[in-house]
Order: C-alpha cells, then structure tokens, then sequence
C-alpha cells in the first residue's frame, strides 16, 4: 500500500509485468511475476491498552521509504553502469504523456536508441501505442497501486532488452500526488502540465512539481482553443521548479519537439561521460 | 503504510514485544502524506496484527528552504519556497520530506 492515498490494499491484484514480443514468429511470450506478501504475525489477544508512557520504548529512526529508497538507488548504479539516460514522466492521466514520449521516441530516431517501461492500474494499451514508435515496450499494471516503485521497474528491467539502448523512458502512473514520494532511481523527473489541465495546476499539486527535474508543457496546439495563459503557466513553474529546464511543446503538430531531442542527446551525452564509479 | 507497518511489526518482534501501544513518525509538509488518511490506511491495515488499536502519534515537520541570495534558511508558508526577505523561490529544499519512524512504545 501507498503511504500517501492508502491504495493498493492487500489481498488485491497483485503487481504484473508484461512484454508481449508481437515480432516473434511463435506468437506471445507472456512473463507475469507475482508479488507475494508476507503473513504478519497475528496476536488474538487484544487489550486497547492507550500510549501512557508506562511502556517500553524502541527507538528506530527509520525513513519509512527507506527499502524503495534503497532499490532505487540500485537501479540507479545499473543504469549508471551501462550508461542509459533514465527519464521518470509524470502527469495527472490524461495530460499526453503517452503520445509525448512516442513522439519523443519517433523524432529522436537513430539518434538514441529507446526502451520504455510503462505503469498503468490496468490494461496494456498504452504499450501497445507506445510500440508503434517500434521502441522496446514493458507493461507494468499495478492493479490498484496507483504509482510504480523502485522494485516494479527492477523486475520489468528482466524483460526489456536493455542492448544497445541508450535512453530508457518510465511512463508513471497518472498521478500528481503519490508517484512524488517514489524514486525509480532516475537520472531525471519530467513533469508534464497540459494547456487544458489549467495554468494553476503546480500551485494546487506543490510536491510533485517541486520534485521536478524538468517541466513540459504538452498539448501547445490547443493553447488558443482553451484560452491557455502562457506567462500565469510559466511564472507558476518558476515558482515551484526554479531551476528545471522548461520545454513548451505539441507532440502532435512537432512543435518544440527539436529543441526537447537536443536536450536529451546532450543529456546523454553527460551520463554517458560519466564515471561508471560514481566520481 | 504497509511498509511503515512491516517494518513496526519487524521492530517488535526483534525487541520479543507481543503489543505495540504507540507508533510516533515524523511527516514532512512536502512529503505528500496526508496525515488523516495515513491514520485511516493504519487501522485498516494493522486490524489483527500485534499493532491492532496502537495509537499514531505524528510530528508534523515544516518545509524549509534555503535562500542562496540572503544565506538564510526559512520556512515554506503554504507550501511555497518563496523567501520572506527577497522574495525569490529557492529550489533548495532542507526538511519538509521526512517520512520517518521515529520510536514504538511496546510491551
């Protein structure tokens, strides 16, 4: 379960993993893995006894997302080591991330070669969009998890072919609360903010924005349609994301998808320049 | 919740406790966590185990930034990281994303 919206509740789906190979001649390979929980101890004597200071005290002082922390961070130490850009894409559902990152993916071209890992509640559709760009796609539903965590995209990485590829995409679960609190072990969270969801949207979602890396304002060919305020959208992202880079743009049209591809080939470039050990 | 859970379960039983009266956290203001139902996830969550019924108590910490203009540290109003004194946002960020358990009482 979620620390933040308590989703997820135990004894529903569990989390599954889906790489279907539609080139192969022998059909589907169909990989599920199956989270299995763990029994907690049961005491059937319960006396509602009330915190009066009359009991033992055990100190802990443990960050309580210290495991996903610590899976993240060895996700971040594979991808360092195989010198892969990594990209967490986070929006409310229905901001365009999908369209955004196939598009990213069809203009980036040979320039960098992409694999996605994709998080849903449900259904494998959006990998399936997502494979038109002809990229590597891995489906991750969540069942009733409403973000993705360190360990989910750990268990997708075994079925993504990771040869070759310079650039891997993590398409979150739209969702601008919960998925802040979780580190995949990224080099970079993109968040994305559409000209229809409303200018105001980083100022009524503060952790999430103030989370990102980079800021993308998808969706520009219908700016005018929906009376979009460019300089209120803008100054709302500064307020929240000061330093992160923003990318205006249409995935539809093209529009500032060059500039966005430039920024990630030089993005690239610096993971790849980077010393595997850390330095 | 559930791993917050896991782990108070994991505490009393490496400290041979069979009841866990209290659990005390400290939530930062821009951790996302949502005290109210943090409380309800728990009661859901801790029904039939050994922290069945145990009290949560919560430190709520302030969002504090740093401003690198002025050198002072200052705390976030309404979750903004606008400095008091020069009005510029600071994206450095010092406390304000604590999830942490601090301390159980047990028995």
């Amino acid at each position: 379960m979620c620390q933040d919206c308590g989703c997820g509740l135990p004894g529903e789906n569990p989390v599954g993993i889906s790489a279907h190979h539609h080139e192969h001649d022998h059909g589907h390979s169909h990989g599920h893995d199956h989270h299995h929980d763990h029994d907690h101890p049961h005491s059937h004597t319960h006396s509602h006894g009330d915190a009066t200071g009359q009991h033992r005290v055990l100190e802990v002082r443990q960050a309580i997302l210290e495991k996903n922390d610590r899976l993240a961070e060895r996700n971040r130490g594979f991808f360092h080591a195989r010198g892969l850009l990594v990209l967490n894409v986070l929006s409310s559902p229905g901001s365009g991330k999908t369209t955004f990152i196939r598009e990213t993916i069809r203009s980036l071209g040979k320039r960098l070669k992409t694999g996605v890992i994709v998080g849903d509640l449900a259904t494998d559709n959006d990998a399936q969009r997502l494979r038109e760009s002809g990229a590597p796609v891995v489906q991750i539903t969540t069942g009733t998890v409403c973000h993705l965590e360190a360990e989910m995209v750990a268990n997708a990485l075994k079925k993504l072919d990771l040869k070759g590829l310079d650039l891997l995409i993590i398409e979150n679960v739209g969702n601008l609360v919960c998925p802040a609190s979780y580190d995949l072990g990224e080099d970079l969270r993109v968040v994305l903010l559409s000209v229809t969801e409303g200018e105001d949207k980083p100022l009524k979602y503060p952790p999430m924005f103030q989370s990102a890396g980079v800021a993308v304002v998808s969706k520009l060919d219908l700016a005018m349609a929906c009376d979009y305020n460019r300089e209120a959208a803008l100054a709302n992202l500064r307020r929240l994301a000061p330093n992160a880079p923003v990318f205006e743009l249409s995935a539809k049209t093209g529009q500032g998808m060059d500039a966005w591809c430039k920024f990630l080939i030089q993005q690239h470039k610096v993971v790849k320049e980077r010393d595997p050990l850390g330095a | 919740m559930q791993s917050a859970l896991d782990q108070v379960l994991e505490k009393a039983r490496q400290a041979g406790a069979s009841r866990v009266h209290a659990i005390r956290l400290r939530i930062g203001a821009l951790s996302g966590v949502v005290p109210d139902a943090l409380q309800f996830a728990f009661e859901a969550l801790a029904d039939g185990t050994p922290a069945q019924g145990a009290q949560l108590l919560i430190e709520d910490v302030p969002a504090r930034f740093w401003c690198t203009a002025c050198s002072h540290e200052f705390e976030a109003t309404r979750m903004f990281a606008e400095c008091p004194d020069c009005h510029r946002p600071s994206a450095e960020l010092r406390a304000g994303r604590e999830m942490e358990l601090t301390s159980l009482e047990v028995d």
